[in-house]
């Protein structure tokens, strides 16, 4: 909300400049987003009138004016270039000495060999205004001689404000000067100058009105005016104001109806009389009915929305917006003005639902002052009849009462105060400041009051709205700053509980960068990935790209790798922990937070002396065999080929990770159709685990080391080539039973010197015993137990 | 006897000319061996007079010994020769790169929200969740946001198709907290929240930390004290803090929580727009509505809450000047954060 300080003035007068009202305006909670004056400072600017004009004799674009400086002054005699400069014309003249913004000083000067005194001045040299051709015209009234600071009233600032929405009260000069009233210990001048008088009846002209109990109007006063001129402009001080708070002036009713609202922050409408027909009802939108409002556009109606209807139907959404039908025009010779109370929960919404926020619905929604309107309809009328002429009518009064809002009174305990926000208040200081705010206080015995709200607060209904009253008074910074006492309980931090970070910097110290993104992604590439699966769709995505929820991190991750890949990296390595949301089956969505990685590129960063290889399905592997062993758990930890891979994933380059059997995450190598089409050279590397399987950690449990020496037996032999090692360790294991302390793979090789078909494998069995020195002959035969297995179980030959 | 002189002679210009170990060896053998020239000179000695014996072994054993001195000094250069040798041709290039994998990072919002929860874990609060998909009641109902509310349309919600929302707080946390457990609680609750605005300052995704604290006897003062210690601790500065009313429907009273400038000290600058201040949290003392949502006694316990954008936070740790660097997921701007 805008608002320049010089209306607030009006209302009140403030011992403040205007930065200091600007900080006491924040600290009270309205905060002031920005202040800025009306105008860039400069001096020595008057208003002057052109009495007479001659060309100049040297310059055809040049004119030689003289001027009427004020009584008691020469006329002066300045060269002017602007076209608009004629006699009679009244208009702003930089005097000799005059600073003008951008550090411009008027001297005397010879233009073209002729004396000027001085400068006409446009809006723009003055900075009030980025446009502006020629000079200033100010009408014939101007007072020649006055400064043009004093006269255009430039000496003023515009405040922005932040009104948060449990104060409606505060949305208008009034509300602003009330509370400014309150915090400076000074009275409101109310009424301000030329207000507060009831207007002269002078017509009998009656246009009756019906309340629909239950619709939403409390309060509905009305009254027409008979005989205005509607067309024109209103007068100067009208539009200026208008146009500091931000509004465009639009025509002399318009404008006040718009005024009043800015003023007193009492919305109201007004109607062309000659247009309406029948009764005015304030009711429910009826089944079916729509109405064009006044911006134009044209809207359904459902039932819950209150308008304002005649005979002929809806004329406007009561609160939001009135109707083109019966709009005014510069034709409108009879007006019919409404200026109701509408109930907040018969406006809050509706306005939203159709894209309206407008200055009434913002208002009404918040709560409208019931006690306003008499006053809003008097002070709207004067300036009608001030301004476009006209009779009034007398006033027309319909009401709900049982539909207004009550204030009850709120009990304050002095103790609670205190306890709440931790330091005393005397009891006079706790009264004086909530009366300052306009309510009443009536003592209820020792440090204890009845406090009623007044009619304009919609935000004091218990005792920690009056708590919050007092420290907004107050001041925050007068409370002070108190570190809570008593001891605060060590908490519980247990060690099977793996944080997050230690999972980040292990994948951080092998590379990996962590990424964030949105928990929404592209249903197309997610299906792309994932098959067609159902995800949790959101009805109002800011894009088609961003539209469903995520079932796996890794549409995230592609993502991400393409735009690096595109930046010309080479290599990434990246990995995400986040939540997916899965539907379970009966279509409940599941949140599990996961850990996912990418990489694709070179194995290491490229360097010298290193081969130089492409990262592969068991570089990935490495990796999360090194995160799964940060747990600590002793599960058995199985790669099984996934049955049905995802799209995402190259079919023979795929596994499910198994921990005893269970499906805990799932690793493979990107579908090569799929890289092509996402246009990755390269084979990508992906992982998905559940992060829980990897911060769940089992407890260590201490197991005795053997003391006996430790023998190395190695073993090459040749088995065929689609044989797995897990099916070959699982022989070993079995075949050298407890005596395996470790089982080493340290080559396999196809290629010369192994039948095709077949492979080359070379294992090393670190064999011991934890009770006694294992002898050679024991190895030996262990040795033979594990060669029979494989030859008999897996067809092993045995390589020399 | 004259024999012996000319022989050690030869042996010792033999030692000093040898060139390598080896040789040096068979000079050993050839002269000192069991059968070598000089020890055979020891089995002359039988046939000298018997009162000639003790100066002639005297002298061959002087020999003897010489001549073993010189090849052991002779030998001890060898091996430093070949040491030198050795260490002059090993020399590496010390200025090449060491090999193996580079070093990832943590993303810096994740950095500044690990930050923040070991502050506060250390005054003793607990680090708790919730889901990120909610429902109307968790997110707006319980704090004391109902339906309507002009206050919901500063939270731009997306929705699901069965009605329930992405959460556009951190706020529903406090209410399952608060559902789940009994008071006393002390609790910070980091997450992901979801607002449907996107612009240069504004994410439809970012994330939040929210704290609460519900004692006996809890205050305003209290709140202000914790807010100020944390952001100095996190700032790691001195640094002034000062609160202005505003509105939550959650607190009350609540308050916008500016700190002074922490780029210019608040002489003013861009970031700051002038004001010498930035506004970093909001929070305020727990509205008795939400703990009557939540089963709270709220004439015994009161309590406090606030809310602070991490991203916020972390922009103005490390200095990043645009909001949406952090979704971007750049390699060039994530490996700057590589750091532990």
């Amino acid at each position: 909300m805008k608002l320049p300080l010089s209306w607030l003035r009006d209302w009140v007068d403030l011992p403040a400049d205007a930065g200091a009202i600007a900080s006491r305006l924040t600290s009270l909670g309205f905060e002031v987003e920005s202040l800025q004056p009306v105008a860039p400072a400069f001096s020595g600017v008057i208003v002057a009138e052109i009495q007479s004009i001659a060309p100049h004799p040297q310059a055809d674009k040049l004119r030689v004016c003289t001027v009427n400086a004020g009584a008691g002054a020469a006329p002066l005699q300045i060269v002017c270039g602007a076209p608009n400069a004629r006699a009679g014309l009244r208009t702003a003249l930089a005097q000799v000495g005059a600073e003008l913004p951008n550090d411009l000083r008027i001297k005397a000067a010879k233009l073209r060999g002729v004396e000027s005194a001085g400068m006409l001045c446009s809006a723009r040299e003055l900075g009030i205004s980025a446009e502006g051709e020629g000079i200033l015209e100010f009408p014939s009234d101007a007072p020649v001689g006055q400064g043009v600071r004093d006269y255009l009233e430039l000496d003023d600032w515009i405040l922005e404000l932040g009104i948060t929405p449990n104060r409606g009260d505060a949305m208008s000069v009034l509300g602003i000067a009330r509370e400014l009233a309150a915090a400076y210990g000074v009275a409101l001048k109310s009424p301000p100058a030329g207000q507060g008088r009831k207007v002269l009846v002078e017509s009998d002209a009656r246009v009756p009105v019906r309340l629909v109990p239950g619709a939403g109007c409390g309060r509905f006063l009305s009254r027409a005016v008979q005989g205005v001129r509607a067309g024109g402009q209103s007068p100067r001080w009208l539009q200026e104001r208008l146009r500091r708070a931000g509004l465009r002036p639009i025509s002399p009713v318009v404008d006040v109806t718009n005024y009043i609202v800015l003023e007193l922050g009492q919305p109201m409408h007004a109607y062309d009389r000659a247009l309406l027909s029948g009764t005015i009802v304030a009711r429910s939108a009826q089944a079916a009915e729509s109405v064009t409002l006044l911006d134009g556009r044209t809207i359904a109606l459902e039932s819950d929305v209150l308008t304002i209807a005649d005979d002929s139907g809806v004329v406007g959404l009561a609160g939001i917006m009135g109707g083109e039908r019966t709009s005014i025009s510069e034709q409108t010779t009879d007006l019919f003005l409404e200026v109701a109370w509408f109930e907040p929960g018969a406006i809050a919404g509706r306005s939203r639902r159709h894209g309206l926020l407008t200055d009434a619905s913002q208002r009404f929604e918040r709560g409208v002052d019931p006690a306003l309107q008499e006053r809003a309809l008097e002070r709207a009328t004067q300036l009608i009849l001030e301004l476009t002429g006209g009779s009034a009518g007398p006033v027309d009064l319909q009401e709900l009462p049982e539909r207004l809002p009550a204030r009850s009174p709120v009990v304050l305990r002095q103790s609670r105060l205190a306890r709440v926000l931790g330091r005393e208040f005397e009891s006079r200081q706790i009264s004086e400041q909530l009366q300052a705010l306009g309510m009443q206080v009536e003592p209820q015995g020792q440090g204890q009051w009845r406090v009623t709200p007044p009619s304009w607060r919609f935000d004091i209904h218990i005792e920690a709205d009056l708590i919050e009253e007092i420290a907004r008074s107050v001041g925050f910074d007068q409370i002070p700053e108190q570190p809570a006492v008593g001891h605060r309980r060590l908490r519980l931090t247990p060690e099977t509980k793996i944080d997050e970070r230690a999972v980040l910097q292990l994948l951080a110290a092998r590379g990996f960068h962590e990424i964030v993104s949105f928990g929404f992604v592209d249903p197309a590439l997610q299906q792309q990935l994932l098959g067609p699966q159902t995800a949790a769709a959101l009805r109002n995505p800011i894009a088609s790209d961003l539209a469903v929820m995520r079932l796996s991190l890794w549409p995230g991750l592609v993502q991400a790798a393409l735009q690096n890949l595109r930046r010309q990296q080479e290599r990434c390595k990246l990995v995400e922990l986040a939540t997916v949301f899965r539907p379970d089956s009966n279509g409940a969505v599941v949140e599990t937070p996961m850990v996912a990685g990418l990489a694709v590129g070179p194995r290491l960063p490229e360097q010298w002396g290193a081969v130089r290889a492409g990262l592969d399905f068991h570089d990935l592997k490495g990796d999360v065999e090194a995160l799964l062993a940060i747990s600590g758990q002793s599960g058995v930890l199985t790669w099984a080929p996934l049955e049905a891979p995802p799209p995402a994933l190259h079919p023979g380059r795929c596994a499910a990770v198994l921990r005893d059997g269970a499906r805990i995450g799932v690793i493979g190598e990107l579908h090569p159709a799929l890289a092509r089409a996402l246009e990755i050279s390269g084979e990508v590397q992906l992982f998905e685990l559940e992060l829980a399987q990897v911060t769940e950690a089992a407890p260590t449990r201490f197991a005795p080391v053997s003391v006996f020496p430790q023998i190395r037996r190695d073993l090459s032999f040749a088995v065929d080539a689609g044989e797995s090692f897990s099916r070959i360790e699982a022989h070993v294991k079995v075949a050298a039973s407890t005596h395996l302390r470790e089982l080493r793979l340290f080559d396999v090789y196809t290629g010369k010197g192994v039948e095709s078909g077949r492979k080359s494998v070379a294992l090393g069995l670190i064999l011991q015993d934890v009770s006694r020195t294992l002898t050679d002959e024991e190895a030996d035969r262990i040795v033979a137990d594990v060669v029979a297995s494989l030859s008999s179980g897996l067809n092993a030959k045995l390589r020399e | 006897m004259s024999d012996l002189a000319g022989m050690v002679a030869t042996a010792l210009a033999q030692v000093e000319t040898c060139a390598s170990v080896a040789a040096l060896n068979e000079l050993r053998v050839r002269w000192l061996g069991k059968k070598g020239e000089l020890t055979e000179q020891l089995k002359t000695l039988g046939a000298l007079p018997a009162a000639d014996r003790p100066a002639a072994g005297a002298r061959i054993n002087e020999a003897k010994q010489r001549l073993q001195a010189a090849i052991d000094e002779r030998s001890a250069a060898l091996e430093q020769a070949a040491l030198d040798a050795q260490l002059s041709s090993g020399q590496i290039d010390v200025s090449l790169p060491g090999r193996g994998e580079h070093r990832g990072g943590l993303h810096p919002v994740t950095r500044t929200r690990l930050r923040i929860e070991e502050i506060f874990a250390r005054a003793g609060f607990e680090i708790a969740s919730g889901p990120e998909i909610e429902d109307d009641f968790h997110n707006f109902e319980a704090l004391n946001i109902p339906a309507n509310h002009p206050a919901r349309a500063m939270h731009d919600t997306f929705y699901l198709e069965d009605g329930r929302l992405l959460r556009t707080h951190t706020s529903p946390v406090q209410i399952r907290f608060m559902r789940e457990r009994q008071a006393p609680f002390a609790v910070i609750a980091p997450g992901r929240v979801y607002r449907c605005d996107s612009d240069v300052s504004h994410s439809p995704m970012f994330h939040q930390v929210e704290g609460l604290l519900v004692d006996e006897g809890v205050s305003f003062a209290n709140l202000k004290s914790v807010l100020h210690e944390f952001m100095e601790v996190f700032f790691e500065r001195d640094l002034a803090m000062r609160l202005r009313p505003s509105y939550f429907p959650f607190t009350e009273p609540s308050a916008e929580v500016d700190i002074s400038c922490v780029l210019c000290s608040g002489k003013g600058c861009r970031v700051c727009k002038q004001t010498g201040w930035l506004e970093v949290a909001g929070c305020g003392m727990v509205h008795p509505n939400v703990f009557a949502a939540c089963n709270v006694d709220a004439e015994r316990y009161s309590g406090y809450a606030f809310g602070m954008g991490v991203e916020r936070l972390a922009m103005l740790r490390y200095g990043v000047n645009d909001l949406r660097l952090f979704y971007d997921n750049d390699l060039r701007f994530l490996a700057q954060f590589s750091g532990a």
